[in-house]
């Protein structure tokens, strides 16, 4: 059909302007100081005009990348706090949530609705209104500008079961009263079967979160006053103007892991997107 | 005794979870509700006079406003647009690319946002911060909606075709019906992403922005900042109650349409 054709041609043509800034990006990355300069100068020096680019530099250069792997150490500290935050994060978020999850989806008990819609509620709360309590906690347990207060809350996240929810109730029932049937026990049950078939929503959480944590601001922001302690996300946009190809270097390095999660996990995302439909 | 041994079970998988909602939430919220009826420096009872404050102060007000305005517009475009998209999208057949295409700004880390933003938002005003919204959640938004449409049942359609109906009609009396449960899900999720547009905001405007995009979330963020733990306590329990309320009215209404 021709005007199909058309209409994905549309859309497509669309796609690719809203992924232009990671052109911007990569290219940027590689323009020397020179160049840039004369590509960013109308807007940061006089704060009118456009930016003019050039898709592919003039002299293209690596000296950015050089800066970033021989010259900045500080550079890998952070990078490596994010990688800990982040894993951390999703591991506690998966002890903790998939057993959840698979209570919410297996067992019919009374007083089951008033959790899941006070799950629903935490949620939906933004993290300036929960900073407060958070805060208060986190000081009570010596947390406070340690790794831990930036862990531990987002551990007890309630937005990951919703998603993992999402697969486990794709089991059949049926299943598992046959399984009970023949003697297997909940915790058999939970392990081989729940996490067997339901892995589908596991690895939905795991991208949906990573993505997530990879790009915190406002939680280092607010627990974490030592700046080593900062994960990369929160460090980058502090980069100044007359380091622009440096940040532009250091965004494509953040940006390696999230496109190789993004790519590896793309049924994921997509599945864990129709699973945080949170139907009760 | 089967009833309790499920209750046991339950209780069982889900404890971890609760016992970390409990310490990390609810319980240390409970003493922010405590501490909004206080004065932050004696500890002094001091009944509404923090919400007093709070409801009177202009930054307040502001920031509700803006917040407020931000959600009513740029919410129901994200819809409209992410089922206009969607409704297009479901008659094409291999549409993995474009929803690839779509769904990438959820991959782009803020960093590169921003760089971005501040290249060609340089006026940091209200329309950049929805542009900026919607570029990241369309693509999310047209996947509910896809998951929402492909439910429909086929025959539904069929028979209303066979019946004479056009497309026009199709849509409107068959397909939208049927969408009515996808609305709940996606103004949800809708809105917990509207939040995360602070992220932007404060990283290309800093902690006092332009008028247009001061947020709820600069507001705690400053009083956080200069340790006014009343106004905060009494703002988090109000933001906090109204959206309890707000759900609540909304999971009633969508169960009951």
């Amino acid at each position: 059909m021709a005007s199909e054709t058309v209409t994905k041609f549309i859309f497509i043509a669309a796609g690719i302007v809203i992924c232009a800034p990671v052109f911007l990006v990569v290219t940027g990355s590689v323009m020397g100081q020179g160049d840039l300069y004369e590509c960013l100068e109308p807007v940061f020096m006089h704060g009118t005009g456009f930016v003019s680019w050039k898709l592919i530099p003039q002299y293209p250069t690596v000296e950015n990348y050089f800066h970033l792997l021989f010259y900045s150490p500080e550079f890998f500290v952070l990078f490596w706090n994010s990688v800990k935050l982040v894993s951390l994060i999703l591991l506690g978020q998966m002890v903790v949530g998939v057993p959840a999850a698979w209570a919410f989806a297996t067992y019919q008990v009374r007083g089951k609705n008033v959790i899941f819609t006070v799950y629903v509620v935490l949620m939906l709360l933004p993290f300036q209104v929960t900073m407060l309590s958070s805060y208060l906690t986190l000081d009570r347990l010596s947390l406070l500008n340690t790794h831990w207060a930036v862990i531990l809350p987002a551990v007890f996240s309630t937005f990951p079961i919703f998603v993992i929810y999402g697969g486990f109730r794709s089991i059949p029932k049926a299943l598992i009263e046959a399984a009970r049937i023949d003697g297997a026990g909940e915790l058999y049950i939970f392990f081989m079967l729940g996490i067997g078939i339901g892995k589908g929503g596991i690895l939905s959480a795991l991208v949906l979160g990573f993505l997530e944590y990879w790009n915190m601001i406002e939680q280092p922001f607010a627990f974490l006053e030592d700046k080593t302690l900062w994960p990369l996300s929160l460090y980058l946009p502090e980069i100044s103007w007359m380091q622009a190809g440096f940040a532009f270097a250091a965004s494509v390095v953040m940006l390696i892991p999230a496109v190789f999660v993004f790519i590896m996990g793309q049924d994921y995302l997509e599945q864990g997107i129709v699973y945080s439909g949170l139907k009760g | 005794m089967k009833r309790l041994k499920e209750f046991g079970y339950f209780m069982g998988f889900i404890s971890m979870s609760l016992a970390g909602v409990l310490i990390f939430v609810l319980i240390p919220f409970a003493d922010v509700v405590r501490r909004s009826f206080m004065t932050v420096m004696s500890g002094e009872f001091a009944g509404l006079n923090n919400y007093k404050t709070v409801i009177s102060n202009q930054a307040f007000r502001l920031a509700v406003k803006n917040t407020l305005h931000f959600v009513g517009v740029a919410i129901p475009l994200l819809v409209v647009i992410g089922l206009a998209a969607a409704l297009v999208l479901s008659k094409i057949h291999d549409i993995s690319v474009i929803k690839s295409l779509y769904l990438f700004p959820m991959a782009m880390p803020i960093a590169t946002v921003v760089i971005v933003w501040r290249m060609f938002f340089y006026k940091q005003d209200f329309n950049s911060l929805v542009i900026s919204y919607l570029w990241k959640n369309t693509g999310y938004t047209i996947v509910l909606w896809l998951a929402g449409i492909a439910a429909i049942p086929n025959e539904l359609i069929e028979a209303a075709r066979v019946d004479g109906a056009n497309r026009f009609q199709c849509l409107i009396f068959v397909k939208l019906p049927c969408l009515k449960g996808s609305v709940y899900t996606i103004v949800i999720l809708s809105f917990l992403n509207s939040m995360k547009i602070y992220r932007e905001a404060y990283l290309v405007g800093g902690s006092y922005p332009g008028k247009d995009i001061y947020l709820l979330q600069h507001i705690f963020n400053n009083w956080y900042v200069n340790l006014e733990f009343d106004k905060m306590a009494a703002a988090s329990v109000l933001v906090a109650g109204v959206l309890f309320v707000f759900i609540l009215l909304f999971q009633y209404y969508s169960q009951n349409i």
